[in-house]
């Protein structure tokens, strides 16, 4: 998911860096190869479905922050600002649209192929639904829409579930039908669903790494690179199990030589903080703020940010024997499809499962999904664990909302109340 | 034999509904009764049938307006975030909506939705229910969908009453918010035939009393004021006529809609209180009446923001619809600050009134906003370039 420049690497980040470049090469060859392409969200994504039609995945939110990594979406937002769109909304909508309405380079610098279906998983996002429709505007392509219920009560109710499950069946399905001229393969479907169960364990494996000490990952930052290849176009193939095997041996390895993550300042062997994060991060900074915690020897050993595309280490699986039912459970466990009880009570597991001592919220300006009640959930994870949080504001992909200074100075003075109270002190 | 309401009288008692923050008619009604309870819902569409066929009170929740000034409620939510849902916890942590006995949240946005999950931390006690509308609009996918959730919404509310209403109740409820969006149609017509017999102002804090007293009683007076009306009407005046869109969840201040009126427009169409009339054809009041009441929601709901627009084409015509449909001269698109419904669809439907030579202007605001001069200057200039060279 993430890409950089100029550090020092784990192989499993070459890895998917090279995976990620033949995707979007694969998408680039598109028009030749005949290849048919759905543009779809990461939160709800049908990857398997899609690709067992033998279509391509386009996540315009992966595009957008790419974009904001390689320093292009400052450039791409005011192109969508000039045309109408306001200050106040989405940056990653704002950056893709003024991306479109540049010629649609992606951010590896090849183009993307026009969509053959927008395939409008809402899943979590209110700003899903207006983003398909306003790129709606710009192809000349079928769109069908997946409404997957809120867990409002705090779980996917059964008739919700059923509503998910008839919507695949009656919409979805036919319309990759129709776009591909292939018939529904259900055997196909398992064997996809099965191997992505199997890279979904090895993710699993490696996100809960980080309950050793030291922490043999970077849950967030590094995290953002993990989640990368399961939350877009590589979940349910051969390729995703290859890469999440061999990354699970390289965190094991690390543990078992007491090491910790690669980071912008080098290996963190030396861990003084451990935090659980909860929101995005920043894109158009990733680095600078990666080191802002790392040259603190702040570790972040849980997020929650990494469950936008899945909550897997709370014990979902996709499951071949129930290919519809396991989609439509996987839509619905999705991070920001939760209610904000359900996203404390995550927050709270995380801090005692992951001996994490500190918490901290980065509310970003353009998801209300994420940040409309992080004040609330600040207040009751501090008041359920008596860990004091951290609130530090950003955005996705506008770099004007990036304050280096005032968000180093938050987070410094945080650091150095733990350790205050480490030592005795209020 | 009384006689009939005034104008005056009517409007009067509705700006006391609407300026009344302790929800002092709400609470009234219940106290005749130690057994009445009342449910409160948020913006934009929720069914109101269900909760009256319960025997309890729905009550709009439109934050505090320009009346409340914010003090715990910032605490809870960052700059960016609309004011809305602050002067809503505003009301709820000062005890003003400690009458009601759950709150119903609908998917109009996440900041909507979130706020649901405020409440379930806040008040574990009371019944929350985020209701998620369909977005799918076909009978046989939405319609069955939205239909179990009603179920689910009329046994969970049937719990709070202490009584389920059976399908005779849950149909004279329905017959009678079939009257009640019948009444609110006829009020619009006439505005847009005759706006200077009903000011904006005038139809807007009669809508905004109707949130919070019983439909029967909102009946009576809407019809009394139609009535009024038609034996005392205002003069004629030279405005432009214009429709308002974007302000269908957080509410413009009263002065605001004012100053759009005194600044030389009409205004014979908008989207405020739309959830009031979200359904554009009467319910069936045979047969199931809950499927009856699904299917209409699927089939005749209102084409707004909040809603999936299934037509490639629909956010590109809708202004030009909407602008015949009124015989309007022109467009103010009045958004909410931060309202990512109304601020995401604007350009969609700019574009497509502009493409269509529609004169528009935008602007946005909060519910609290207290200087008017800017939208004064603005609203006037468009008003007066349209006379000048003519609208649609």
């Amino acid at each position: 998911m993430a890409e950089n420049i100029d550090v020092q690497k784990d192989h499993s980040m070459v890895l998917q860096k090279q995976m990620i470049a033949e995707h979007y090469q694969r998408l680039a060859d598109a028009p030749k190869t005949g290849d048919k392409v759905v543009y779809t969200f990461v939160p709800g994504n049908l990857t398997e479905l899609i690709r067992s039609f033998g279509a391509l995945p386009v996540l315009p939110e992966i595009n957008a922050l790419q974009s904001g990594m390689r320093g292009k979406s400052r450039d791409y937002i005011a192109e969508a600002e000039r045309r109408g769109h306001s200050e106040d909304v989405c940056t990653y909508v704002k950056c893709d649209l003024g991306m479109v309405k540049g010629g649609n380079i992606g951010p590896t610098g090849l183009p993307l192929p026009k969509p053959d279906l927008l395939l409008l998983s809402y899943t979590g996002c209110y700003t899903f639904m207006k983003w398909f429709e306003l790129l709606r505007e710009e192809y000349d392509c079928p769109t069908v829409f997946l409404q997957i219920p809120y867990q409002g009560a705090g779980e996917l109710e059964p008739e919700h579930r059923k509503y998910v499950v008839d919507q695949i069946k009656e919409k979805v399905i036919p319309a990759l039908e129709q776009v591909t001229g292939r018939k529904y393969d259900e055997d196909g479907l398992r064997r996809r669903l099965g191997l992505a169960a199997q890279a979904e364990d090895d993710l699993v494996a490696v996100l809960q790494s980080a309950k050793q000490k030291p922490s043999p990952i970077d849950a967030y930052f590094g995290g953002v690179y993990y989640i990368g290849p399961i939350f877009s176009a590589f979940r349910g193939t051969e390729e995703g199990v290859a890469y999440y095997r061999e990354l699970r041996k390289e965190v094991e390895a690390r543990t078992a030589q007491k090491r910790g993550p690669i980071t912008p300042d080098g290996p963190l062997d030396d861990q003084r903080y451990r935090l659980v994060v909860e929101g995005p991060p920043n894109w158009t900074h990733f680095r600078d703020f990666w080191r802002m915690f790392s040259s603190w020897q702040a570790v972040v050993v849980a997020s929650t940010y990494t469950k936008v595309g899945g909550t897997y280490d709370f014990g979902f699986r996709h499951d071949e024997q129930d290919p519809l039912g396991t989609m439509a459970d996987y839509c619905g466990g999705c991070y920001t499809n939760l209610n904000l009880p359900s996203r404390v009570d995550m927050l709270c597991n995380y801090i005692e499962e992951y001996g994490a001592n500190g918490f901290l919220i980065n509310s970003v300006k353009s998801c209300n999904s994420f940040s409309a009640g992080q004040l609330m959930m600040l207040r009751e994870v501090e008041k359920r664990t008596g860990i004091p949080g951290a609130f530090i504001e950003s955005d996705l992909v506008d770099p004007r909302y990036f304050s280096p200074a005032n968000i180093k100075n938050r987070l410094e003075s945080y650091l150095q109340m733990i350790d205050a109270r480490a030592q005795g002190g209020n | 034999m009384e006689a009939p309401l005034t104008r005056e009288e009517i409007v009067a008692w509705a700006r006391e509904c609407y300026e009344d923050l302790e929800f002092s008619a709400a609470r009234k009604w219940l106290a005749q009764d130690p057994a009445r309870k009342a449910i409160g819902f948020l913006p934009v569409y929720a069914p109101r049938e269900l909760i009256h066929a319960c025997g309890m009170l729905p009550v709009g929740i439109y934050g505090g307006g320009d009346q409340l000034e914010i003090i715990r409620g910032d605490a809870f939510y960052q700059s960016y975030i609309c004011h809305l849902p602050r002067s809503v916890v505003e009301l709820g942590q000062t005890g003003r909506l400690d009458f009601l006995s759950g709150v119903l949240f609908p998917s109009t946005c996440d900041v909507i939705r979130n706020l649901s999950g405020i409440w379930q931390l806040l008040s574990p006690e009371l019944y929350v229910r985020y209701v998620d509308v369909p977005q799918i609009r076909d009978v046989e996918t939405g319609g069955k969908f939205w239909r179990r959730e009603l179920q689910t919404l009329v046994d969970d509310l049937g719990r709070v009453a202490g009584k389920t209403p059976n399908d005779a109740v849950l149909r004279q409820s329905i017959a009678l918010y079939n009257d009640v969006r019948a009444t609110i149609s006829a009020l619009y017509r006439i505005r847009c035939d005759e706006p200077w017999r009903i000011p904006t102002e005038e139809l807007y804090l009669l809508l905004r009393a109707g949130e919070v007293v019983p439909p029967e009683e909102f009946l009576q007076r809407a019809k009394a004021y139609i009535e009024a009306t038609a034996s005392d009407p205002l003069p004629k005046k030279d405005r432009v006529r214009v429709i308002v869109v974007g302000a269908f969840c957080e509410q413009p201040p009263l002065g605001l809609i004012k100053t759009i009126e005194r600044s030389g427009c009409y205004i014979v169409d908008d989207d405020l209180l739309v959830g009031n009339r979200m359904i554009t054809q009467p319910v069936a009041t045979d047969g199931d009446p809950l499927t009856h009441l699904a299917n209409a929601f699927v089939e005749h709901g209102e084409r707004t923001s909040v809603l999936y627009e299934e037509r490639p084409e629909g956010k590109r015509t809708l202004m030009k619809e909407r602008i015949d449909a009124a015989k309007a001269d022109g467009i103010i698109f009045a958004a909410p600050s931060f309202c990512d419904p109304a601020l995401l669809d604007r350009p969609m439907l700019r574009a497509g009134a502009e493409a269509e030579g529609i004169p528009c202007i935008a602007f946005q605001y909060a519910e609290n906003t207290g200087q008017f001069q800017q939208f004064r200057e603005q609203t006037g200039t468009f008003s007066d370039s349209i006379k000048l060279w003519g609208g649609q």
